[in-house]
């Protein structure tokens, strides 16, 4: 049996009406606008199930044009995001799409930038304001972003993880979990942690031999 | 932890607290927070509650979708004209309630107590009660640990999801939390307080959720404002001294499993009671094409 917080009974304080269909769509759009990185001049929504299907009675757009601003699920100025989106030049498309087996909350978010290559990302809003991660640039991850994340890739050789787990432990971090996949010689790490990561851990892990990208998020939190 | 209201009961009766003592305590472990750090984090909650049940008192306040809107004001002005069946409270918790849900369907902010359907039904609640009861800030924080804790039960036990339980599962338990809260700021007993939130319960047991167009609106607010009133009532019914047959525990898995029993068409996926009526499904091509 799940052990709950009342805050979780009572909460979250959001933005209405739905909190899979609009708290929980802002939450995966900031969360994926911290992966893929500032500097976009255009985002493409691809929409999956009941978001294809209900996202203009349910704000879901705003919901996810605000999460890419950077609003959080409880900003108010999620309602007006659209036109917030247009001042800053940012270009938004919505479009209906099947991705196959995949939760009917879901959403593809395509970053665009003038200078580096298109950024992609899947996640679900999965109820209550919570969301999972399923795929980062065609890696398959499953992450809930509701703890510190770290998010790593690298030039696939022995020994990263040793050298990234005992930079943690040197810094008193305590892993929570942590999943590396490997394609084409390039590996992907998610590791969770149980508290907020600090810059010297990020440092330290950056100058690791072989790092191509490191990404840590810290969850949203009310 | 618990699990249980016999759980709750017994730890009551032995250390001699309120349901409201024992989450707090229970909160301050769990979440690592001082006593006052947890009273200032419940209290934005309250904030928030008081903006969204009267923000639409006074104005019109339309949805995002434009199914729905202003029935909150329409039910406050009818109720200034003093002319009403059921009385001042009653009037003013409804329109409360239609405030919230009306505020929520219009992108506007609210807490989730215990989903966004239902999030009318709490905060309508509580000024209701504090009105009545002359009530502080803090007596109303202190009840929301207790509606926070009976909600847990229910979350534990059985589901606060539509889409798993029916509306019962939502509006029944935002309800179920308001009576059992409201009994203690009254100054009921903890078995008063589970009193009131098993007649809530068992009220509308079996109630469907059929939102038209799948949207957090129609019937949604209409059921906050019955909700709200259901929590008045029962809460009433609890501090008279009516005691409920069956035990809040039972009663949840009895809700647990009427919802298990109702057909998909009838939990929140908006293919049967009103959302499929030829109104509803109108309505439905309207907004969504």
């Amino acid at each position: 049996m799940k052990d709950y917080s009342v805050f979780d009974i009572l909460g979250p304080i959001m933005i209405g009406p739905s909190s899979s269909h609009t708290a929980g769509a802002a939450r995966l759009a900031r969360i994926s606008k911290e992966i893929a990185g500032d500097g976009f001049y255009k985002v493409a929504f691809m929409l999956h199930g009941s978001f294809a299907k209900t996202y203009k009675g349910h704000g879901t757009d705003k919901a996810l044009v605000g999460g890419i601003l950077g609003m959080d699920p409880d900003d108010e100025n999620i309602k007006t995001s659209l036109e917030k989106a247009e001042e800053k030049n940012i270009d938004i498309s919505f479009e209906e799409v099947d991705l196959g087996y995949v939760h009917p909350n879901t959403v593809k978010l395509i970053f665009k930038y003038r200078d580096k290559e298109d950024f992609y990302i899947i996640g679900s809003s999965i109820g209550g304001g919570n969301i999972v991660i399923v795929n980062i640039n065609g890696n398959d991850v499953n992450f809930t972003a509701d703890k510190p994340t770290l998010f790593l890739k690298y030039k696939d050789r022995k020994g990263v993880i040793s050298e990234v787990g005992s930079i943690f432990s040197t810094n008193d971090f305590n892993i929570a979990s942590m999943k590396v996949t490997r394609e084409k010689r390039i590996a992907t790490m998610i590791c969770e942690l149980d508290s907020t990561i600090d810059d010297k851990s990020i440092e330290s892990i950056k100058n690791l031999k072989d790092i191509l990208y490191i990404k840590s998020i810290n969850p949203i939190v009310r | 932890m618990f699990n249980k209201a016999e759980e709750i009961l017994e730890v009551c009766k032995l250390e001699n607290k309120s349901i409201s003592d024992i989450i707090i305590e229970k909160e301050i472990e769990h979440l690592g927070l001082t006593r006052q750090q947890l009273i200032e984090k419940m209290r934005e909650s309250l904030e928030v509650m008081k903006h969204s049940a009267t923000e639409a008192l006074e104005k019109e306040v339309k949805s995002v979708s434009g199914l729905t809107g202003g029935n909150s004001k329409k039910i406050e002005d009818y109720k200034k004209k003093g002319k009403t069946l059921s009385g001042d409270l009653i009037n003013s918790a409804m329109a409360k309630a239609f405030s919230t849900s009306e505020v929520n369907a219009s992108m506007g902010k609210i807490v989730a107590a215990p989903t966004a359907g239902a999030s009318g039904i709490l905060p309508s609640a509580f000024l209701s009660a504090k009105e009545k009861l002359n009530l502080s800030d803090d007596d109303l924080i202190k009840g929301l640990f207790t509606a926070g804790g009976v909600g847990e039960i229910i979350a534990k036990n059985a589901t606060i999801s539509g889409a798993e339980g029916g509306c019962q599962a939502e509006c029944g338990s935002a309800a179920a939390m308001a009576a059992a809260a409201i009994v203690e700021m009254a100054g009921g007993s903890v078995e008063d307080s589970f009193n009131a939130a098993s007649f809530a319960l068992t009220n509308i047991m079996g109630l469907v959720c059929d939102p038209i167009a799948g949207l957090v609106e129609y019937p949604c607010a209409l059921r906050n404002a019955s909700g709200v009133v259901n929590a008045l009532i029962s809460a009433d019914m609890a501090l008279a001294k009516v005691e409920s047959l069956v035990p809040f525990d039972e009663v949840v898995e009895a809700m647990y499993k009427v919802g298990k029993a109702l057909p998909e068409s009838l939990r929140e996926t908006a293919l049967g009671g009103l959302a499929a009526t030829p109104t509803g499904k109108r309505c439905s091509k309207k907004i969504l094409g």
